[in-house]
This record gives C-alpha cells, sequence and structure tokens, in this order.
C-alpha cells in the first residue's frame, strides 16, 4: 500500500530508514511466528477444546444438554438479567456521558472516577457488598424482607449485581467519543431553534449511535457472562437462580461435562458473535466510532 | 427524519424487551407452591432420587403438588447464605454447628432442633475413607501413610467444607488412639498430613474432581458416598477404595428453617419432607445412593453389604460436641490454623 503512495524519492529514504529500525526478515518472521504460537496456545486451543469436549458423546447428547429444564431456565434467566441490565446501563451510560461532555461542572473528574469503579473493583467484592447492603442481616436488607421483598438471592440481587459490574461499558465508549465531538452541533441546533428533546434525537445520537451500539454489545455480553457477582447472589437454587456462567460450574462439579461444556458453547458462541458484530461495526464505520480522529 | 424514525424504532424495541422481562420475571415470581431445601455438596445425586418419590408421596397424602428445589454448595458457604437471606424451607448440612449457627444467628431454627427427629436429627450418616489409584502404586493402607513424606494428599479446607473438618476430626481421633492421647505428637501428626496437601479446595466435590478428573494426588480423604460415587462416575478399574482401621462416625444433620417455612405455609409440607427422609422408601434411596442408612432395615441387603467395618469414633464422645470441637481446632488462631503457619514456615 505505502509503496504506491510515496514518491520515489522519498521512497528510497524511507526504506533506508526502515532498514535502520526494522530487523532482519528472520527476526521479524521469529516474531510473527511466536505471536501466533502464544495465540493458538493460550485463545485459540481452549476455545475448541471447549467445542470438542462439548460434542465429545456425540451430537444428540450435545443437543440434549440444552432440553434439560434446569439448562432452559438458566438460558431463560441469563436472557432475563442481560434484558433488564443493559438497557438500565444504556440509559445511565447515555446520561452520564452526556452530562460528562457537554457540561463543565465541578466533581467532573471525580464522577469519572466513579464510573470506573467496577472496572477495578474485583466482581466477587461487588456482589459481598450488595450481600452487605441488601441480606438479611445487611442494612437495607432487614426492611425489605420486612415488606416481604427479596433481593438477594433472588432475580432483583443478580441483576443489581450485574448492572454493577457492566456499568461502565456503555459510558466509558461514549464520554471520549462525545468530548471529542464537542457541542458545536447541538448549539447550531438549539440556535435555530430546536427543542432540546429534538436536538438530542436528531443531532447527539445520529452522531452517537454506533459508538453507542458498540458499548451496548461489550456490556451485554459482560453481562450474559459475569461470575463472580452473580454467584455470590445468587443462592445456587436449580433452575430459579441459576444463570448460564453458575449452570455451567454445577454442571461441571456433577461430573457431567458433556452439558457443561454444551452450555460453555453456548456462552463462547454469544461471545463470538458479539466480536464478529463488534469487527464489522469497527470494520464498516471505522470514522464514526473514532470520532473522527480517536483511536481505539 | 428517516435516521428519527429508527431511532424511534429502535427505542420502541428496547421498551418492548424490557417489558418482556418483566413479565418474565413476574411470572417467574407467581409459581407454585415450592419447598427449598439448601443442602450441602455431595447430596445432588440423592436428593435428585428422594425429591420425585417424596413429591408423589405428598401428591397421594395430600392432593398438593409441590416443586423441590435445590441448592448445593460448601456446607459452611450454604450456611451462611441461608443466615443472609437464602430462603429455605429446610436445610441438610454437613454437620451441626453449621445449623446451629443458623439457629443462633436467625432464630429461625429452635435451639434444640437436634433433639426433634431421632439419630440425632441424621436420617443417614456416612464416614471418612480413601479412595487411591487403581492398584494403590504407593500402598495405602492407614491414616500413618497419609503422613509419610512424598505422599500426595488431596482434602479440601476445613475452614470452609464440612467434609474436611470430619477428615480432619478422623484423622485426629487415629492420632489420639495410636498415641494414646498426646496431643502434642497427635498434632504433630496432623500437621505432617496436611505438609502433604498439594491444594485445599472449599469444597467436598471440588477434591473429588481434582483428584479424580484432573488427576492430581495419591489418595483422596474423602466421604464415603463421595468415593463410592466417583467409583461408578469414572469406572471401577480406575481408582479403588482403601478402609483405614479407624475412622469417624459422620452425621449429617437436617433441620426445618421453621422461621422461613411458616412464612411461605410451608410448614405442614416442610415437615412432611423431613419426616419422609426416615420413611423405607427414602432409607432404601439413602443406602442406594452410598449413604449409611440411619434404619439399615428398610433397606436393600445388597446396597449395605458394599460398606466396609471399620470401627467408628464420634464427635460426641471423641471431642465432646461439635461446638468444642469446631472452638478448639476450626476457630480462627485454633489449631488448625497454627499446623498451617507451621507447615508454611517449614
Amino acid at each position: 500500500m505505502s509503496d504506491i503512495l510515496i514518491s520515489p524519492a522519498l521512497k528510497k529514504t524511507s526504506l533506508r530508514l526502515c532498514g535502520a529500525t526494522e530487523d532482519s526478515a528472520f527476526a521479524r518472521k521469529l516474531l510473527i511466528f511466536v505471536a501466533l504460537l502464544f495465540l493458538l496456545l493460550f485463545l485459540f486451543a481452549p476455545l475448541v477444546v471447549v467445542f470438542i469436549e462439548a460434542t465429545r458423546k456425540g451430537l444428540p447428547a450435545f443437543l440434549a444438554s440444552f432440553h434439560e429444564t434446569d439448562a432452559l431456565a438458566a438460558i431463560r434467566l441469563t436472557l432475563i438479567v442481560a434484558a433488564i441490565s443493559v438497557p438500565a446501563n444504556l440509559i445511565f451510560g447515555l446520561a452520564a456521558a452526556w452530562a460528562i461532555a457537554k457540561f463543565s461542572f465541578p466533581g467532573k473528574s471525580l464522577l469519572i472516577t466513579l464510573i470506573d469503579l467496577p472496572f477495578s473493583v474485583s466482581p466477587v467484592v461487588s456482589g459481598l457488598v450488595y450481600l452487605l447492603v441488601f441480606g438479611a442481616q445487611g442494612l437495607c436488607g432487614k426492611w425489605f424482607s420486612a415488606q416481604g421483598i427479596q433481593i438477594i438471592f433472588a432475580v432483583p440481587g443478580i441483576v443489581l449485581a450485574t448492572i454493577f459490574v457492566t456499568f461502565p461499558f456503555v459510558a466509558r465508549e461514549l464520554i471520549p467519543l462525545m468530548q471529542e465531538q464537542g457541542t458545536v452541533e447541538e448549539e447550531a441546533a438549539l440556535t435555530l431553534g430546536a427543542s432540546g428533546l429534538r436536538t438530542f434525537w436528531t443531532v447527539t445520537i445520529p452522531n452517537i449511535k454506533w459508538g453507542l451500539l458498540y458499548g451496548v454489545l461489550l456490556c451485554n455480553a459482560r453481562a450474559m457472562g459475569e461470575f463472580g457477582a452473580v454467584s455470590v447472589v445468587s443462592g445456587h437454587v436449580r433452575g430459579l437462580t441459576n444463570t448460564i456462567p453458575l449452570q455451567v460450574e454445577i454442571l461441571y462439579n456433577e461430573y457431567n461435562s458433556v452439558a457443561a461444556f454444551a452450555m460453555a458453547v453456548l456462552l463462547a458462541s454469544l461471545a463470538l458473535v458479539t466480536l464478529g458484530l463488534k469487527t464489522f461495526l469497527e470494520w464498516k464505520y471505522a470514522d464514526a466510532l473514532s470520532g473522527r480522529s480517536r483511536r481505539h | 427524519m428517516g435516521v428519527r424514525l429508527q431511532n424511534n424504532r429502535l427505542f420502541k424495541l428496547g421498551v418492548s424487551v424490557s417489558a418482556i422481562a418483566l413479565i418474565f420475571v413476574a411470572s417467574a415470581a407467581q409459581a407454585g407452591q415450592s419447598l427449598l431445601n439448601v443442602s450441602y455438596d455431595p447430596t445432588r445425586e440423592l436428593y435428585k432420587a428422594i425429591n420425585p418419590a417424596f413429591i408423589a408421596e405428598w401428591k397421594k397424602k395430600s392432593g398438593q403438588d409441590i416443586e423441590i428445589q435445590a441448592s448445593h454448595g460448601g456446607s459452611g458457604a450454604q450456611a451462611r447464605a441461608v443466615i443472609e437471606g437464602l430462603n429455605a424451607d429446610i436445610v441438610t448440612l454437613a454437620l451441626a454447628a453449621d445449623i446451629d449457627a443458623i439457629a443462633t444467628k436467625t432464630g429461625k431454627i429452635p435451639a434444640d432442633w437436634q433433639k426433634l427427629h431421632s439419630n440425632n436429627s441424621s436420617p443417614y450418616t456416612s464416614t471418612i475413607i480413601f479412595l487411591v489409584r487403581k492398584g494403590n502404586p504407593k500402598v495405602i493402607k492407614d491414616w500413618d501413610d497419609l503422613a509419610k513424606p512424598g505422599i500426595a494428599v488431596i482434602t479440601p479446607n476445613p475452614k470452609t467444607s464440612g467434609g474436611a473438618r470430619w477428615n480432619y476430626l478422623a484423622a485426629w481421633g487415629y492420632g489420639l488412639t495410636q498415641f494414646k492421647g498426646d496431643e502434642g505428637r497427635v498434632k504433630d501428626f496432623v500437621a505432617a498430613i496436611y505438609k502433604n496437601t498439594p491444594v485445599l479446595d472449599t469444597g467436598a466435590r471440588g477434591s473429588t474432581i481434582t483428584f479424580a478428573q484432573r488427576g492430581l494426588g495419591d489418595v483422596l480423604i474423602a466421604w464415603e458416598n463421595e468415593a463410592f460415587l466417583a467409583l461408578k462416575e469414572f469406572g471401577a478399574d480406575k481408582f479403588e477404595i482403601v478402609a483405614p482401621s479407624q475412622s469417624i462416625l459422620a452425621e449429617p444433620p437436617v433441620a426445618v428453617v421453621e422461621g422461613n417455612a411458616s412464612e411461605k405455609g410451608n410448614t405442614e409440607v416442610a415437615k412432611a419432607y423431613v419426616d419422609f427422609l426416615y420413611s423405607p422408601a427414602a432409607q432404601a434411596l439413602i443406602a442406594k445412593n452410598h449413604y449409611r442408612p440411619s434404619l439399615p432395615g428398610f433397606a436393600d441387603k445388597e446396597d449395605l453389604q458394599k460398606f466396609p467395618k471399620i470401627e467408628l469414633i464420634t464427635v460426641d464422645k471423641t471431642f465432646g460436641g461439635w461446638t468444642k470441637a469446631q472452638k478448639k481446632h476450626f476457630a480462627d488462631g485454633g489449631i488448625f490454623d497454627e499446623i498451617q503457619k507451621q507447615n508454611s514456615a517449614q
């Protein structure tokens, strides 16, 4: 590619320059080989093993794993949790990114740090925090249980923990993008007489939609795959409070490795689809995603 | 405009997805009458067999359909969850100390719970034995073989696992007999066994998987029922059971969590469930699932024959009950902590 763009005179110097910094062809090949080997061993091989283990007793046994009531319940619960936590974080992420990127106010950097908190806190701790607050011995737990509302060891607790863990994904994706874009276009729309809401829908949203979708995809992948935080608040009641990752662990512990890996295949496939969509978005809308000059 | 329409559609999609999710949650909450049995790790297969039998029995007796939910995990962790609000109607845990903890911390179980049912409220008992690799290549016959250098012993962590505490006490009991009550030497003996442990899993099932599936270690100290189950799952050509000369009578107790059950209107059915565990049908299933039935008269002769005859000590006689044993050995700063410190210092 670069050869076509560079004029012959420049090409000579650039080649010489390259020669000075570049290693020999052998070293380059070796580096590529090492990188590939590493990817193969640590990423690709485990993924392949998951698929092999799942189909070790044949396709019928693999498919039968999905007909178990507990498995179906786990899939259903995982979808419910994602269906609640992803829209919640979408709204939150949009609001937070909007506030941070378009306005300036005291405590802004503190807010950014707070949004990042779930990234730096171990998921197990996130789960334990909810247990301490909403558990039967916890601060709010007593009040809730007096009202007959069960939060921990029930769906609400799992949703709360998942929301906490996936908190930053949408906001983190949007903040740099919106900061980059600035407020010029919104200001123009407002001076032309558009209402705030109309400005939002017709100016802001089209500008950030691909970044938003990207954030939602990442958020969704994590929401479905979260193990640590959910494990603490789940109570592991079969067919009721087990998500797919928890079900994988249970099945494995019951010597049912085919079913465990079948569920793992489901999770891995979800991740692969997400990855595929993400790559597609990056390829197709690289400019819109990067906010003109931002790298990722 | 086109963009705007598209966005509106997206928004509506989001709203309807959330609405569907809420309906799902609501419908899940409205499920019929159900009973939650919070149990320890190795009973998964046992209760999978017992639950349908009880459901049929209860239908015959009362005409009601009932659903039984199960939760399994390390005994200590499960007790913790019930204390934190896991809505159990029945707890079937690995040792009395864990049910005691629920009783004292929540008041949802009466203090004298262990006297409410026969055999110390244990419808089944078990003991601690060894599982070794086929042919017993390291010639492991008794507890003192585990303390020899070069033997890798697999056992879970007594801090988190009820089964592990039974393992520990069984070893301690053997030491007491061997060294005629000289506690200093017993401690060194048990410390030598724990020096041989490459890993300490959090639960009994985790240890079995470590030994059987991942191939770590020369010997697994295990629940008898867990060892038989591993033989069945992985094939008798891979492992064999070794019965030590002396072990401990493990009594995993059961109790109705009356506070939760009455709140859910389940008192009657929860009590019936616990009573059912002592019925002939359940006792036969218990023996089939490799637990020692407390009423062996109801079990098939064949199922009883497989249990090796071992001299069994009890926690009450040898250790003065669980409360005392727990405090002396497993509490923070207890003997187990000292052993761990001593071993890591060397």
